[in-house]
Formats: C-alpha cells, sequence, structure tokens
C-alpha cells in the first residue's frame, strides 16, 4: 500500500482531537498520583518560592507596618550603600579565604585517606576504622565547638604540647593570627572521613584485574596506587572539586557561628555570620536581605558555570543537567 | 585477588599503613575522650578540668557531676522539645517526601518535567535567612514546633533519592497489583513502600540526625526561652559560656560542690551526644548506604 500521506485539514483537525483525548485519559489515568503532588507544590510555593518574592526587600525600604509590597522602593540604593561598606569587603574577602583554605588543605584529605583506608586488607580493621572518621560528621558544631573550646584552652592539651616544645600557651580561638588556621583544622577533622567515602566506594569499583595485571607485571604497591589507583580516580576527583567551587561563597555557617567572638571579627566573620547579625539581631531586613541576595546570584552563577565546565571536561554524565 | 606471597617490604608498609590509620584514629576519638575524662573525674581541684594538660584517665571516678545536670531542668525540656520535633520532622518529612516522589517516579505522568524542575531549582537558588524568617512570623509560627518541622520537610534531594529507588523497582509487580484491580494509591502503600525499607530508612536516618543536631532555627524562630531545643540549651552553656545559669543551679540545689563550670560543659556535652553515641554504631552502615543509593545519578 502506498500511502505516501497527503495530510488533509480534517486529518488534523482529527490528530489533535485525538492527541487531546490522548492527554485527557492520561490526566485521568494518573489523576490519583497529580493529587498525591498537591501538597508537595503547596509546600514549595509557600516555602521556598514566597520567600524567593521576599528578596524584593532588597529594593524596598522596608517598614514592617507596611509589609514588603507596600514599602517604598528605593532601587539599587541600598546595593549601593553595600558597596560602599567597607566592612562588607572585610567580610566578603574572608568568606573567600577561608572557604578557599579550607578547599585547599581540606580537598585533599579525604582522598589520602581513602587510599590509605582501600591498602587495609583486615575487614574488621577498615570497618573500626571507618566507624571512628565517620563519627564527628553526626555531631553537631554546637557541641564540637565546645569540645574545641576544651582543648584550644589555655590550660589545655594543644597548650600543653606547646609548652612541652618551649612555646607559650596561646589564646588560639580568640587570637586573629591562629583562628583561621583553627577553622581549617577541625573542619578537617569533622569531615574527612566522611567526606571519603565517595572515594573509597570508586576505589573499590575498580576492577580487580587492573591490579591482578600490574601485580604479574612486577608493579609494586606505590606503582599501583600511581598508576591505577589514582588516574581511575581522576574523573571523580575533578567532579568533587568542580561542585565544591560552586559553594565557594559557603565557609561554613555553623561552624564559624559556634566558634567565632568579637576579638576574631575581622577575620572570622563572614556574608553568612554577618546577615544574621545585621538582619536578625539589629533588624536591618533590607541590607540583610541584599547582602543574602548577593551571596544567592553570585552561588546560581557560579553553579551554572560549574555545569558548564563538568559538561566540558567529564562529559554529560556528569553534568547536574 | 591473585594470592601473592607478600615481601618483606610489603608487609613493612601494611605495617606503617595500618599505623598510621590507628594514630589517625585514636586523633578523631581523643577529643571525645577528654569530655568523657573531664565529666567524670572527681578529683577536684587536681581533677582534669582544673589541671588539663593531656588527659587519659580520671583520676578519681565520680558521677556526681551528672546527677547535679540531670536535676537541671533547662536541659531536659531541651530533650523533651528535640525528641518531639525529631520525632515529628522524620514523620512528617517521609510521608510527604514518599507521597512526591512517588508521582515523579512514573515518567509517563503529565507534568512531570514541570514538577520536578519546580522542586529542583529550590536547590539553586533560595530567598535566603531574612525573607524566610519574614515568612515564618507572617505564618505565626513563631515559638510553635511547626516553624522547625515544616520549613525543611521536603528536601529536593531527598525526593530524587527516593524517586530513584520506586524506578528501580520492577514494573511488572505494579502491573500485576493492577490487573488484580488495585489503584496507584493502593500499590503506592501497599506494593512500592513495603518494597522501599531500605531508602525509607536511610532518609529517616538523615532527617533524623539533621533534626536532632538542628539550632540555628530554633535559636531564630523560637523566642520563647522555656521551648528551646537542646542544642540552643547547649549552645547557652557552652558556647556563651553562661555558666552563671550553672552556678545558680549549683546554688538552688544548696549544694557545696567542687564541680568547676567546664566539667558541668563536658557533662552537658556527654548528657547530649551519648544517645548518638550509643545508636551510632548500629545504623552507621545504612548512612553508607544511602550516600551510596544518593550517588545513583537518574
Amino acid at each position: 500500500m502506498n500511502d505516501t500521506a497527503v495530510v488533509t485539514k480534517a486529518d488534523l483537525v482529527l490528530t489533535k482531537a485525538k492527541l487531546r483525548k490522548e492527554r485527557w485519559r492520561k490526566y485521568k489515568q494518573y489523576r490519583a498520583l497529580l493529587i498525591m503532588m498537591i501538597p508537595a507544590m503547596l509546600y514549595y510555593l509557600v516555602f521556598h518560592y514566597l520567600p524567593m518574592y521576599g528578596v524584593l526587600l532588597a529594593f524596598k525600604d522596608f517598614k514592617i507596618l507596611q509589609g514588603i509590597w507596600n514599602s517604598p522602593w528605593v532601587g539599587f540604593d541600598i546595593f549601593e550603600k553595600i558597596f560602599h561598606d567597607e566592612y562588607f569587603f572585610t567580610v566578603l574577602k574572608n568568606t573567600m579565604i577561608i572557604s578557599l583554605y579550607k578547599l585547599l588543605f581540606g580537598f585533599p584529605v579525604p582522598i589520602i585517606f581513602a587510599l590509605l583506608l582501600s591498602e587495609v586488607m583486615n575487614a574488621r580493621y577498615k570497618k573500626l576504622i571507618q566507624t571512628v572518621t565517620y563519627l564527628p560528621h553526626f555531631i553537631s558544631w554546637v557541641v564540637l565547638a565546645g569540645i574545641f573550646f576544651t582543648l584550644f584552652s589555655l590550660e589545655g592539651p594543644v597548650n600543653t604540647i606547646v609548652k612541652l616544645f618551649g612555646g607559650d600557651p596561646v589564646l588560639y580561638l580568640a587570637d586573629p593570627r591562629y583562628f583561621r588556621t583553627i577553622l581549617v583544622i577541625t573542619s578537617i577533622f569533622q569531615g574527612f572521613g566522611w567526606g571519603s567515602i565517595i572515594y573509597f566506594a570508586a576505589i573499590s569499583n575498580i576492577d580487580p584485574q587492573l591490579y591482578e595485571a600490574a601485580i604479574i607485571d612486577g608493579a609494586g604497591r606505590f606503582k599501583r596506587m600511581f598508576y591505577i589507583s589514582i588516574p581511575m580516580l581522576v574523573p571523580i576527583i575533578a567532579i568533587m572539586l568542580i561542585l565544591s567551587m560552586s559553594g565557594i561563597l559557603d565557609a561554613g555557617f555553623d561552624q564559624i557561628f559556634n566558634m567565632y567572638n568579637v576579638q576574631v571579627y575581622n577575620v572570622a566573620d563572614i556574608i553568612d555570620t554577618y546577615v544574621y547579625r545585621k538582619g536578625i539581631v539589629e533588624m536591618n531586613y533590607s541590607y540583610a536581605t541584599a547582602v543574602g541576595l548577593f551571596k544567592s546570584v553570585v552561588a546560581l552563577i557560579l553553579i551554572f558555570a560549574v555545569n558548564r565546565i563538568v559538561k566540558m571536561i567529564g562529559g554529560k554524565d556528569h553534568a547536574l543537567w | 585477588m591473585i594470592n601473592v606471597k607478600k615481601s618483606a617490604s610489603d608487609k613493612l608498609i601494611d605495617a606503617i599503613i595500618y599505623f598510621i590509620l590507628a594514630i589517625i584514629m585514636l586523633l578523631t576519638l581523643y577529643p571525645f575522650w577528654t569530655q568523657v575524662v573531664i565529666s567524670l573525674d572527681g578529683g577536684g581541684t587536681d581533677s582534669a578540668a582544673y589541671s588539663s594538660g593531656i588527659v587519659l584517665f580520671p583520676s578519681q571516678l565520680t558521677f556526681g557531676s551528672y546527677k547535679l545536670a540531670l536535676q537541671f531542668d533547662e536541659l531536659w525540656t531541651g530533650y523533651g522539645y528535640t525528641v518531639l520535633r525529631t520525632v515529628l520532622g522524620v514523620i512528617l518529612s517521609i510521608v510527604f517526601t514518599a507521597m512526591t516522589a512517588y508521582p515523579l517516579s512514573k515518567k509517563d505522568l503529565p507534568m512531570n518535567k514541570a514538577f520536578t524542575s519546580i522542586i529542583l531549582f529550590t536547590m539553586l537558588f533560595a530567598g535566603g535567612t531574612i525573607p524566610s524568617y519574614l515568612l515564618i512570623k507572617e505564618l505565626h509560627l513563631m515559638n510553635t514546633v511547626w516553624a522547625l518541622v515544616v520549613p525543611g520537610m521536603i528536601g529536593a534531594i531527598n525526593v530524587l533519592i527516593m524517586r530513584n529507588f520506586f524506578r528501580s523497582i520492577p514494573e511488572e509487580l505494579e502491573e500485576s497489583a493492577r490487573v488484580d484491580g488495585a489503584g496507584y494509591m493502593r500499590i503506592f502503600t501497599q506494593v512500592v513502600l513495603p518494597l522501599s525499607k531500605p531508602v525509607l530508612a536511610t532518609v529517616a536516618l538523615w532527617v533524623g540526625v539533621g533534626h536532632w543536631n538542628a539550632w540555628f532555627d530554633s535559636l531564630i524562630y523560637i523566642t520563647d526561652p522555656d521551648k528551646q531545643v537542646l542544642q540552643v540549651v547547649l549552645r547557652k552553656i557552652i558556647i556563651q559560656n553562661n555558666t552563671s545559669d550553672i552556678t545558680l543551679l549549683i546554688q538552688n540545689l544548696g549544694k557545696n560542690t567542687s564541680f568547676s563550670g567546664r566539667q558541668l560543659q563536658a557533662t552537658v556535652v556527654m548528657f547530649s551526644i551519648l544517645p548518638m553515641l550509643i545508636v551510632y554504631p548500629f545504623i552507621q552502615k545504612y548512612f553508607v548506604k544511602g550516600v551510596m543509593i544518593g550517588a545513583i545519578k537518574g
């Protein structure tokens, strides 16, 4: 049969009607599931999208009694104020520095740890180490901060060791020279074990035949690590590295808020802690919203940029969308 | 792996690695251990809390500071609110996350893409602290447990994880149920959910630990000092070093105690993490499994 279709108008109308019918049938078929989606959509609308509308505050002179909508527009005045605020740049700088330090020193630790751990053949010992090192991840920063206060106090273990080597005791957590170092060390302490899981999984997914072949070729432990394990990890390392770039303005609110004090504000105050003090404490809602919006927009741009880079490097499979 | 006889140098490297890892393990445990020692040390002014340094064991075992801390009402109300928010939070999260993820697991669902985008976009952009704070205020949720439980109820990542898990359930199971005349609701509650225990448990654990450790929302949304969760009470005692509360407590109890502020701080730290330390080894493997489930991209 030869029906090189001569599509008539009547046919088109018919298919359109068919499509509509088809769609209607689907709606009916999935009615129960669509109803199930209603609470979630309401939830997202109220608790996620309404606050997005709230960022209008950044462009308004907020008067509590008038509400967000009725407060007068001020355009970019508040942003202008922010960009003339010297302290804002201190805060921005602190955020970037702390975050970059954490990345630079904290990023390799879980990888090295996972490589070491994968060399352990004794299953029970391995399990024990994993259990112990994951633990700090599950303890709140309130508690961890309390513990570190003890460790770094004048009579604490750290200063005891310092004194043992002839140094003078230092109140580390109140000293601007040391505060960031402590932040980095303690954040590594909290996260390295948990962070190693993904690398550890990647290593145990490597085909054992590769190692077997290498052993037959006479490769020692280090050669196997350098020529098999590490190269096989490179893709996931790249992805993790790039992903963490998008969080560069998240220097760790929970940690810093619980560990800092007035003496170290100049080196420790970050965007998120500043927003809290300006907004919640001083009730300077518009200003704090504008600072927060600045952060969100930068983060959003970074995420899009990162996604592009991931696509270029790792291919579509690894991209976020 | 094939069995190769280990050479002497291999054994040496093994020994070194085992040793390094043992050190790392001890370093991870030691900070927690200091709290245990300080809280239990009954040596008075000779105790670890005073002399500090590198403490390994209590010089004299006492549970006195625990007895004292247990009479601290604020800790108990804090505990109560933490338990309440954790239980409520986990139940609501699991119910609503599963209800959201199940429809989305049907690729054929009308508007599936739109729903997914609406949910995923919230991962990219948020209104921020202040607009969320004002929203809670305007909804009159301040000083209620709902302010702690509802805003984070359906996490986008959890939806994704559950959706992917639901998709991995063989289609035939659902189809046979449908042939038997079951509707989606029935299939969901009687076929899909019972098969999804691993993912439900994982997400429940994650959400639960999140609630157990949360403090910031309670700090800003709960202004009534009698309704704060445990972590905020701890903050007051540990971080803001509000030991005047403790001193007051000691006075109220009318006791002459030799417990220092630091010892009581260590004690309340133990008080809060003890439940975690006890259950943690048993639930740890589920967390790890969860990370693996979450790592599956779909």
